[in-house]
């Protein structure tokens, strides 16, 4: 039996595309947000404390933990078993810094804190008020 | 050289990572049914809480210690373990994944004097990456990487790296043949019987000798004990045989309609992964047991099957029949305690042995079943048939006992862990 070239593409009568050998992938918000998938968790923000930061009750945080938190970083840390997301200082002294005048310092010998991660999103919806709204 | 990865007291270690309060407190998880505890966290196991044991004799200790207790949540476990999973392949490529906690790897690229750098390193990453805590045990074979591993974890070195046999030596004289990974319990008795009493002595037993008064398997393992690899990595599974989904109830089940509810719910599930393997079924059985409590009840026939006119990967179909099998089981007056559905003869959809007529009704069914399976998938809900009843699984009469069960942190949109 004779082999018949196939052709992996259709073969339409008309005009082709202009766009063919020009697609590239979608834009996707995942590989925009994620850097390490198995290291990403999603966190949901309740309260204030961060608000000068851009951080609103509602919002999602994006915390990665494959990050070594730098000096500056906003990170979620857990004191006094809860977690609470901040700014981390680590000069002079390292300190968790709230970014709303009516909040004050975390110093770490109050009771101690750990590192959960670093957050390197937050998603903030500008419908319905916050972020719940996508539930 | 291999390294087994195996993390320490999962379940409760990913109850643990969302619950900074529980870091260095006693937590238990309990079976299906809230039953028996299944998994400690060594603050619990310290405290003489046993796993196997079951809740209601260990209440007293519970409530003394405030022991943290959570039914198994098996979507966050499933999580966290694929998690576990990608962040070893981040560092060491070939990564068999050889139960929901422990994972095999493939170091023979490795030199020797980074081992120990190495298992280090992925155990930091790990516990970093996922919060989850493991150990690693490194070895030139499977059996004795699966034996560094416990070592690993028993002194608490979290990684031992075994090169040489002077490296292994010791812990094998240690170690009673029925720790070894590959002996059960009828082996260990016929060991003992032969005067085997540790891993140095099976190890020390003659290849052939073995082979002729055992097996060939058993053999394998001799060789294995003294650094020389039989087996291999299994990375691709082998194709599944069955596929089983059975649960105890809540409470003692009586009359028909619960137990139809469950069977649909139970058929579904078990097709929905077969559906996620690509698989198609070309029989089903459902089995029917009596609740163990009160008077001795016989229960015979307690299974029937049925074979599918054309292989199907169809709820609706599977459910149809599953539930005839099942009023032909069951009879009045009896108490039940279980119920389960088994799918067999499975088959991939290209080996499929297609009818004449039906053809385009499948391919219909399997886009409605794609539908089905992808909204069930993405968190924001749940559709199901009918015939499984029209509330939500944990309120019904025959679900599972889930008392304490963790959010869906990871995977749930509504159940995000809170950030003050």
């Amino acid at each position: 039996m004779a082999a018949l070239p196939l052709f992996t593409e259709a073969v339409r009568a008309g005009f082709p595309s202009p766009a063919q050998g020009y697609m590239e992938d979608p834009l996707d918000l995942n590989r925009l947000c994620i850097r390490q998938e198995a290291a990403t968790f999603l966190l949901r923000v309740e309260g204030d404390s961060m608000i000068d930061a851009g951080i609103y009750p509602g919002d999602i945080l994006v915390v990665d933990r494959s990050l070594e938190a730098l000096h500056g970083d906003i990170v979620v840390a857990a004191v006094g078993g809860e977690f609470t997301v901040k700014e981390l200082a680590l000069k002079p002294s390292p300190r968790l810094l709230p970014r709303n005048p009516r909040y004050a310092p975390i110093l770490p010998e109050e009771g101690g804190w750990e590192l959960f991660g670093v957050a390197t999103f937050a998603l903030h919806t500008l419908r319905g008020g916050s972020t719940g709204s996508c539930r | 050289m291999f390294a087994l990865v195996d993390c320490n007291s999962f379940y409760a270690s990913c109850e643990r990572v969302f619950r900074p309060d529980l870091r260095h407190a006693p937590v238990v998880v309990l079976s299906n049914n809230d039953g028996c505890v299944v998994a400690g966290s060594a603050e619990a196991k310290a405290l003489g809480i046993r796993t196997g044991v079951p809740l209601f004799q260990v209440r007293e200790l519970i409530r003394k210690h405030g022991v943290a207790v959570f039914s198994s949540n098996y979507t966050l476990y499933g999580d966290l373990s694929r998690r576990v999973m990608a962040t070893l392949q981040s560092l060491v490529p070939t990564v068999e994944v050889y139960s929901i906690d422990e994972a095999f790897l493939d170091l023979s690229m490795v030199p020797e004097q980074q081992l120990q750098a190495l298992g280090e390193q992925l155990r930091e990453r790990v516990e970093r990456w996922v919060g989850v805590p493991v150990c690693v045990g490194v070895a030139p074979t499977k059996t004795l990487a699966k034996l560094a591993n416990h070592y690993a974890k028993r002194r608490g070195s979290g990684v031992e790296v075994w090169c040489a046999p002077h490296d292994w030596r010791d812990s094998l004289a240690q170690t009673p043949p029925g720790d070894i990974w590959g002996v059960g319990r009828r082996l260990a008795a016929r060991l003992a019987d032969l005067g085997v009493n540790n891993g140095a002595d099976l190890a020390a037993l003659d290849y052939a000798w073995v082979r002729r008064h055992f097996s060939v398997v058993q053999a394998r393992l001799v060789r294995e004990l003294n650094g020389e690899p039989c087996l291999t990595l299994e990375l691709q599974p082998p194709p599944r045989q069955q596929i089983i989904y059975s649960r105890s109830f809540g409470q003692a089940v009586v009359s028909l309609p619960p137990l139809r509810q469950a069977v649909n719910d139970y058929t579904a599930r078990a097709a929905e992964k077969m559906r996620g393997e690509g698989m198609l079924a070309g029989r089903i059985s459902v089995w029917l047991r009596t609740a163990p409590m009160g008077k001795p009840q016989q229960l015979w026939p307690d299974s029937f099957s049925t074979g599918l006119p054309q292989a199907s990967a169809d709820t609706r179909e599977l459910a149809r029949l599953a539930i005839q099998l099942l009023e032909r089981l069951w009879k009045p007056g009896l108490h039940y305690g279980k119920v389960g559905v088994m799918l067999t003869e499975l088959c991939t959809a290209e080996h499929a042995q297609g009818g004449l007529f039906e053809a385009n009704q499948a391919r219909q069914g399997e886009k409605l079943m794609t539908v089905m399976d992808q909204i069930n998938r993405s968190g924001k809900g749940r559709v199901w048939l009918a015939g499984r009843g029209m509330k939500a699984g944990e309120q019904c009469l025959w679900s599972m006992r889930r008392a304490h069960l963790s959010p869906a942190y990871t995977t749930r949109l509504s159940d995000l862990p809170r950030v003050g």
